[in-house]
């Protein structure tokens, strides 16, 4: 007896042009291009774990939950700061090598992983987490309505994969600036009504908070959570001339 | 990305327009003549597209920079960026599609004479 075989799914090859860099043995990256067998389903990623597995064991690159949720794999793919695991290869133009690198403006460790030590020094910077002296009414919880926490809903998207901060030509240049992934954490407390603290404002007014900003919309259009960084970093600089937050 | 990068270039440029500008107007306290001979040379075509150039520049920085006071002030800034960067290349082309005519007819027929 024969069991129907699913028609055969088509499958394409594509090249992808990598820019490799082994801190014990090369003094310059340099770009090495594999080819892959690849389904339309295929993420960039998968196109990543096939090399590491079947070609080359030793290119290095982060993932963890390969959904889009834990930011550990923002990279440069065709120029562009994207995760590999939500950027489908058929999307991108197959016709021609995909180019895949680090994201720029942090310390290169080794072929697609950077430091990420600068990025998470200016996040806590700006102290993420709710400061409150107040005793709460009633002593149990802080109410907030509907409105108010719609006020700050699109910054508590941020899954700190630095896609924006890395994309930031400011950023480039001054490894000082805070950057945009640091603003949009500061923003999701600064305009949170529970929040009683004006620390984050007295930070980011510094020279170089979020006035290093130069409206590139880079970092808007580099977010893989859709998050309107630009306008983010705009409202704080509001709030910051006018001395308060929510 | 790009508006930024011609802000940048075309401010970088009027930044060394104002220098030389500045020294040459401070050569009026040196001597008249040796003000009227430089201002003089300044008297070609090659400087003539020069300034039409300038003018370029200073007006899209000035367009420009009314856009990016409207992202950091207007509500909606942020929103309309692209369509207020539109906008900008549009004034900005028009102005220039009055300007460099007249402009050249100028520049030209004084080489002329
Ligand atoms: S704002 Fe967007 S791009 Fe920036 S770190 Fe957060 S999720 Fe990534
Ligand atoms: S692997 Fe977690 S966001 Fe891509």
């Amino acid at each position: 007896m024969s069991i129907a075989t699913p028609s055969a799914v088509e499958t394409f090859t594509v090249t992808l042009i990598i820019r490799r860099f082994d801190p014990e043995i090369d003094t310059e990256p340099r770009w090495q291009d594999f080819d892959v067998e690849m389904l339309p389903t295929d993420r960039v990623l998968d196109a990543l774990h096939k090399i590491k597995w079947e070609q080359d064991g030793s290119l290095t690159f982060r993932r963890s939950c390969a959904h889009g949720i834990c930011g550990s794999d923002a990279m440069r793919i065709n120029g562009r700061n994207r995760l590999a695991c939500k950027t489908l290869i058929k999307d991108l133009d197959i016709t021609q090598p995909i180019y895949v690198e680090a994201i720029k403006g942090l310390p290169l460790e080794k072929d697609l992983v950077v430091d990420m030590e600068p990025f998470f020094q200016s996040y806590r910077e700006v102290q993420p987490f709710l400061i409150a002296n107040s005793k709460p009414k009633e002593g149990k919880e802080r109410a907030q309505s509907p409105e108010q926490r719609a006020r700050y809903d699109d910054t508590t998207k941020c899954i700190l994969c630095a896609a924006c901060t890395s994309s930031c030509p400011v950023f480039w240049t001054d490894g000082q600036y805070f950057g945009p992934a640091a603003i949009v954490n500061a923003h999701r407390f600064i305009f949170d009504s529970r929040d009683e603290s004006n620390v984050r404002l007295d930070v980011l007014a510094d020279r170089e908070g979020v006035w290093r900003c130069r409206t590139t919309f880079n970092c808007s259009e580099a977010c893989p959570r859709g998050i309107q960084v630009t306008q983010a970093i705009a409202e704080v600089k509001q709030a910051i001339l006018r001395g308060r937050g929510a | 990305m790009w508006s930024w990068v011609l802000h940048r270039i075309t401010g970088v440029a009027i930044y060394f327009f104002l220098l030389v500008h500045l020294l040459d107007t401070a050569l009026i306290r040196v001597s008249p003549e040796a003000y009227n001979a430089v201002i003089g040379t300044y008297k070609n075509p090659i400087m003539g597209i020069g300034e039409l150039g300038l003018v370029g520049a200073i007006l899209f920085h000035a367009l420009n920079g009314l856009r990016i006071i409207l992202i950091d002030f207007w509500q909606l800034g942020t929103k309309y960026h692209r369509a207020m960067f539109y906008v900008v290349i549009g004034v900005w082309l028009v102005l220039m599609i009055g300007f460099t005519p007249r402009h050249l007819i100028n520049v030209f027929s004084e080489g002329a004479v």
